[in-house]
């Protein structure tokens, strides 16, 4: 019991467990599953397809950041790869209904967020520029490349391979959720079966002391950014294919932050170094669980950004170990004054407190 | 105008101890600090100097013991507490801020009002007069970071008089100062000595603690060695107290030094007129199969800065390497580990181990590097890395999964040593390895390293403890103010030997 707490997954994963349990709790349908034509539909099963643009953007985000980085371009990119793979479906010469066409599209789409994935990474690893600069240009001048490839219009497409990335379903769950599952386990498989990982958590440790074990660092870094723009290449196609439309201003937009919290609700330290995966996919899904409760209580619009930012401080406490701490000391002076309403003389609890304390 | 012991002390500090984890960085030190004083507190890295400058301006607490300042007893919880004490600190990096006008900075905290808040012109005169009283005539309204490391320093001098420091503590104040400026800052400071303010100063420059000190304190390992009168301590004595006898049985290795090393083939190092502008003046190194080649001179002597220029951590902009006897160029560590060379830092917390990962993976890490990361060290080689190396250095405790970050220092410099290892090179460079840790693990080392040197690794050698300079290696270059100033057989030499020529010897002159 004792090292389950002590499991650096413990907290996240009470917290996401608290969230559901609250909302099944209030709303008993929350926890309903249905079955139709052979598929699973209910609130959790739109958790999972839903979650998918978030998994892969946190998932990028997760490797900067233990990097001791931090990729703010991740919305623009989300932005211009879903304006470029809509508009080669939506270009006149093109069978927006052939997965031929849809294909190549998301290939070039990937292939441009992958590009400028690794332009961030040339800014940080080679220039020595600070992440959170070097990210900003591309956050800021990302979406006005994506209103130039779309003519500042929302190009809208009816594409049937499209529409099935985002809600199609693949034997009983939604397809979205396997592409997510995929890329956490492909990167997972590179990042833990590889040296990567290790080598990723070394240069966000110390990157003195990696640099003269002769750990090729600039590349780790380089790798980590590429890794992140991809990733909300594929993010961005996802979102697109959900709202069947490549929208500049919406397309990700705020998603670099909620990126950052997942990661950091899944015990990722901003500061870099250790990260976890599995971690980043708690994190996310509990985003995802706090945005489908605000839906589900019927939570006011207006209300929605204060209830959110209360969960999220409730969760982030929860987590904190100082809050941990302050707990253990509370439920040892509850202990000690109860003994020492008995026999015990009343000082003696608050020995061994102090050394708490300290 | 040396200072009278009669003087009753301003500050005194009685048994102070503290311990970190693993390690008692200050036991039971006394020291006295009287007004009107030069006081210098010397000791190599690790000594304790600066945790006892911390405890004294509140940057640390102590675990025990006694702050007397003026006859009351203080406790520091903060540097605030210090500072409303009079204790005021000028730091080698100036802890000002550069943004703001000399001015500014002078009366921060401090500024005159009228009846609109701050009256700036007040301030700036005020600033004029206390700079004025430092033989300064600055104009108060530029910018701080126009003004050089030097001026600055002054500055702060002039900021700490604002507080009304009965105390100034200069940490290092003269590490970037050319000659011109430490003379000018060390008028001020004979001024501010003869108005009765006590000063502690903190040097690793010898000729400037004999300039500037009446008094000094010499620590070593955590504990006071002794405290003198500059007319009482020559140079070699000091360098001795400094360095310390070490009485440890080591008989199994003493005669590492004297082995003969066969000079004929091409050293697996030689570097030639080596150096780096205003880092380093040209050195020649040269490094022969299984030889250990000790670097021998205090701290900041260019001993560490000659090293990292051999292995490319720093670029060197003169000299030339051979390795092999072949013509090599060493631009960054990698290039220097690919080509069979090894580098240990001084500098173990910010430049040896990676905290939060575990002993093992630390253990692995020069290893992983040097193969990539497309080529993970397969889990049975590593597993048998890990045994054979916690085993053969005895790391404690002997489980590699736990974070070498709760390792106590002498064993995180074990795995230090075992990741160099690991990655079989030729020549292995130690800065240090056997600082602050202790007796046992300094042994296990040092056996080590023998054991290694006799078996064909190069090895070169640094420590402050020149004995264990002359029991391993069979030749020592020696270093002072980062020049090199000579090389001795080690067998042609005792530790007084040793000791005199880093003290006193003139470059060029010939060992005894």
């Amino acid at each position: 019991m004792k090292s389950l707490v002590k499991h650096r997954l413990f907290w996240p994963s009470a917290a996401l467990v608290t969230l559901l349990v609250v909302n099944v709790v209030a709303n008993p349908n929350f926890a309903k599953i249905t079955v139709r034509d052979g598929q699973l539909y209910g609130a959790l099963i739109d958790i999972l397809r839903q979650s998918a643009p978030l998994m892969l953007v946190a998932l990028g985000m997760t490797l900067v950041i233990a990097t001791r980085g931090i990729d703010l371009s991740v919305g623009a990119v989300m932005a211009v790869s879903g304006a470029v793979a809509l508009t080669i479906i939506d270009s006149p010469s093109s069978n927006p209904n052939s997965w031929g066409t849809v294909l190549i599209a998301i290939l070039v789409a990937v292939l441009v967020a992958l590009v400028l994935g690794a332009w961030n990474g040339f800014l940080v690893s080679v220039l020595g520029i600070q992440p959170i600069i070097a990210t900003l240009v591309l956050m800021l001048a990302g979406r006005g490349a994506a209103l130039l490839i779309t003519d500042g219009f929302i190009t809208t497409v009816n594409s049937d391979p499209l529409s099935f990335i985002a809600s199609g379903y693949l034997l009983i769950l939604p397809f979205a959720f396997f592409v997510w599952l995929a890329f956490v386990i492909i990167v997972g498989v590179i990042e833990r079966r590889t040296a990567l990982g290790m080598l990723t958590e070394a240069v966000g440790i110390n990157p003195e002391a990696s640099r003269l074990a002769g750990v090729r660092s600039r590349g780790i870094i380089w790798t980590a950014y590429i890794a992140s723009g991809t990733l909300a290449g594929i993010a961005g196609i996802i979102y697109a294919a959900n709202i069947k439309a490549a929208d500049a201003n919406a397309a990700g937009y705020l998603i670099e932050l909620y990126a950052i919290l997942a990661v950091v609700l899944g015990g990722t330290s901003l500061m870099g170094g250790k990260f976890s995966i599995a971690g980043t996919v708690i994190g996310v899904l509990t985003v995802q669980a706090l945005d489908s409760t605000i839906l589900f209580l019927g939570v006011p619009p207006a209300q929605s950004p204060v209830f959110f930012a209360v969960v999220v401080i409730l969760v982030v406490l929860v987590q904190a170990p100082r809050v941990h701490r302050w707990g253990r000391s509370v439920a040892a002076r509850f202990r000690g004054s109860n003994r020492g309403g008995k026999d015990d003389p009343p000082l003696e609890p608050a020995q061994p407190q102090k050394e708490v304390v300290r | 105008m040396p200072a009278d012991t009669d003087v009753p002390p301003l500050v005194e500090m009685r048994g102070i101890t503290i311990a970190f984890p693993g390690v008692l960085a200050l036991d039971h030190v006394d020291f006295f600090l009287r007004p009107g004083e030069v006081h210098s507190l010397m000791g190599e890295n690790g000594a304790g100097k600066s945790t006892l400058i911390k405890a004294l301006t509140g940057v640390y607490t102590i675990d025990s013991g006694s702050i007397h300042v003026a006859g009351d007893e203080r406790s520091f919880e903060t540097t605030a507490d210090a500072q409303d004490a009079g204790i005021s600190t000028v730091y080698q990096e100036v802890n000002l801020c550069a943004n703001l006008s000399v001015g500014e900075n002078v009366m921060l905290g401090h500024e005159p009002r009228g009846l609109a808040g701050i009256d700036w012109k007040a301030v700036h005169v005020e600033a004029a007069q206390h700079l004025a009283s430092l033989g300064l005539d600055l104009d108060t309204r530029s910018t701080l970071s126009a003004h050089s490391i030097a001026i600055q320093q002054l500055v702060a001098i002039a900021r700490a008089m604002v507080l009304d420091a009965k105390v100034l503590i200069l940490d290092e104040p003269t590490s970037s100062l050319d000659r011109g400026e430490v003379e000018q800052l060390f008028s001020v400071i004979r001024d501010l000595r003869d108005k009765g303010v006590a000063i502690l100063f903190v040097s690793h420059f010898l000729d400037q603690v004999y300039e500037i000190s009446d008094r000094i304190t010499v620590l070593r390992n955590g504990q006071l060695v002794g405290e003198h009168l500059i007319a009482d301590l020559p140079r070699d004595a000091l360098v001795t107290e400094m360095i310390g006898r070490e009485l440890t049985d080591l008989a199994a290795i003493a005669d590492a030094g004297d082995r003969e090393i066969d000079r004929s083939g091409a050293p697996v190092l030689s570097a030639q007129g080596m150096g780096r502008k205003g880092v380093l003046e040209p050195a020649d190194v040269s490094v022969y199969d299984g030889e250990v080649v000790g670097i021998a001179g205090l701290l900041g002597s260019g001993r560490t800065e000659l090293v990292r220029l051999l292995y490319g951590a720093d670029r060197a902009d003169s000299g030339s390497l051979e390795l092999d006897g072949e013509a090599a160029r060493v631009h960054n560590p990698r290039q220097a580990m690919a080509q069979g060379m090894a580098f240990s830092s001084e500098n173990r917390r910010a430049e040896g181990v990676v905290s939060d990962l575990t002993v093992a993976e630390n253990m692995i890490l020069g290893l992983q590097a040097q193969r990539g990361w497309l080529k993970p060290i397969p889990k049975a080689e590593r597993d048998s890395i890990v045994s054979e190396y916690m085993t053969a250095l005895g790391v404690r405790p002997s489980d590699p999964t736990i974070p070498i970050g709760n390792l106590s220092g002498g064993n995180q410099q074990k795995v230090l040593l075992a990741r160099w290892l690991a990655t079989a090179p030729e020549l292995l460079i130690l800065d240090e390895p056997t600082r602050g840790i202790d007796v046992g693990a300094k042994a296990d080392i040092q056996r080590k390293v023998a054991e290694l040197s006799e078996q064909g690794l190069s090895v070169i050698f640094i420590s402050s403890e020149l004995e264990e300079v002359l029991r391993l290696a069979q030749r020592v270059i020696v270093m002072r103010d980062r020049r090199q100033i000579g090389e001795l057989d080690s067998s042609d030499v005792d530790l007084d030997g040793l000791i005199d020529y880093i003290a006193n010897t003139q470059e060029g002159s010939v060992a005894k």
